[in-house]
């Protein structure tokens, strides 16, 4: 163990050490005309909506990570409570942990308080830890959740701001999803219409988007129920092949035959235990 | 005993950002750091840095201005007569400590942040050196 000279000990957190050496690796990749490997990204459509009984949130499921699809089936769609679940778009790892962290904040909160949490506290949880890190974390959310004063809906932006309305989209499909959103959006709608809304945004988000694709996933919460609906709807199946190229033996006549045995003689046994200590 | 001399207070409010790497020789160590360079020394290497270092700090200062405006004077210094009465029994710098009775008094027993998931100080694998840590402590560096 080497000795480092600290006046202080060390604390737990973030680590800026390597900031300034990988500043100038970067710079010299460049120059030698490498490309610095691009995070994995989830280039999404989230979306979600207030309905009569409750919130749907709807997501597709690729993750890309730059111009390749790294996972055709991933979940975008994160558990925070047993009441309340949250879509998140932008850099994957970040959301996963943010909303991981948040969950057990949340979890912990509610063994203090007694009561089931509410969606506005996920909220403000959220919006502070983004804004603590000034946006360098890239997730952008869209909570939802059933509470003691009702249905409520959130968006949250990278930086660390939100808004509460009734029906929000984010992600890189965002502007095709809200433009269903727009022209069919009624407050108090019943259950199977709201869902073939969702459904008909996040399809708008993957047919018209590069960074969106494969199934749509659906989250249905009403006041005490949540139907996590994955996959809701596979829009784009794998294609099934139509021709088999596997030739039946004898299609091709057989000529000669040699067949030569290979003689092996056993030199020795030798036993050894396994050590499964 | 935790007395700090005026030096280390400065420190951990202007922090800059060569100063660990000093060996006690007072030459930058070029294998850890690299070269130097003035903009190295004055400029943070991300733009976090130096408020995720002082966040702590800030923090409280912020819930003491704060209760401060709403209770009254006696609350912050009753709050912080808890905070030295609890420093004053912890452990010698360089040794770990579960920092109990300083996370309930600042309510981050109830709470799960980055500083617990990443970079835990238990797999650390640098030792803090007793003699310089003491020094600081007692603000004799």
């Amino acid at each position: 163990m080497a000795t480092l000279s600290v006046s202080r000990a060390q604390c737990g957190g973030f680590s800026f050490e390597n900031c300034k050496r990988n500043a100038v690796l970067e710079a010299d990749a460049t120059k030698l005309g490498y490309a610095v490997p691009a995070a994995r990204k989830t280039g999404t459509t989230i979306c979600g909506i207030v309905f009569k009984d409750g919130i749907i949130l709807g997501a597709d499921t690729r993750a890309t990570e730059g111009m390749i699809v790294a996972d055709k089936n991933c979940s975008k769609i994160h558990y925070i409570a047993p009441n309340i679940y949250c879509c998140g778009a932008g850099t994957a790892a970040d959301t996963e942990m943010t909303t991981q962290i948040i969950s057990s904040n949340l979890e912990l909160h509610a063994l203090s308080t007694g009561r089931l949490p509410r969606v506005a506290t996920a909220n403000r949880m959220l919006k502070q830890m983004l804004f603590r890190y000034q946006g360098h974390i890239g997730a952008a959310l869209v909570l939802g959740g059933v509470d003691c004063v009702g249905p409520r809906l959130y968006c949250i932006y990278p930086h660390g701001s939100t808004d509460d309305l009734p029906y929000v989209t984010m992600g890189s499909g965002s502007l095709a999803a809200m433009a269903v959103f727009e022209s069919r959006y009624k407050i108090n709608m019943e259950l199977d219409e709201a869902k073939k809304l969702v459904r008909d945004a996040i399809a708008g988000g993957i047919f018209n988007d590069l960074g969106s694709g494969s199934n749509i996933d659906l989250c249905v919460i009403t006041k005490g129920n949540v139907d996590y609906i994955r996959p809701h709807d596979e829009a784009n199946k794998k294609g099934v092949r139509t021709g088999d190229y596997k030739y039946k033996k004898g299609t091709t006549a057989v000529l000669t035959t040699l067949v030569t045995p290979l003689h092996l003689e056993t030199v020795g046994e030798h036993i050894q235990t396994m050590d499964t200590s | 005993m935790n007395t700090r001399g005026l030096r280390s207070q400065l420190k951990d409010s202007v922090p800059v950002a060569g100063v660990g790497s000093y060996v006690s020789y007072g030459v930058q160590d070029t294998l850890r750091t690299g070269f130097t360079s003035v903009k190295n020394e004055i400029l943070p290497g991300h733009p976090l840095e130096l408020s995720e270092k002082n966040f702590q700090v800030n923090q409280e200062k912020m819930t003491l201005a704060t209760v401060r405006n709403i209770q009254g004077l006696h609350a912050p210094l009753k709050l912080q007569m808890e905070f030295r009465a609890a420093r004053q029994i912890q452990r010698l710098p360089f040794l770990t400590s579960s920092n109990l009775a300083l996370d309930t008094l600042r309510g981050s027993d109830e709470s799960i942040g980055f500083e617990d998931v990443l970079n835990d100080p238990a797999q650390s694998e640098m030792m803090g050196e007793p003699h310089m840590m003491m020094e600081y402590q007692l603000g004799l560096l």
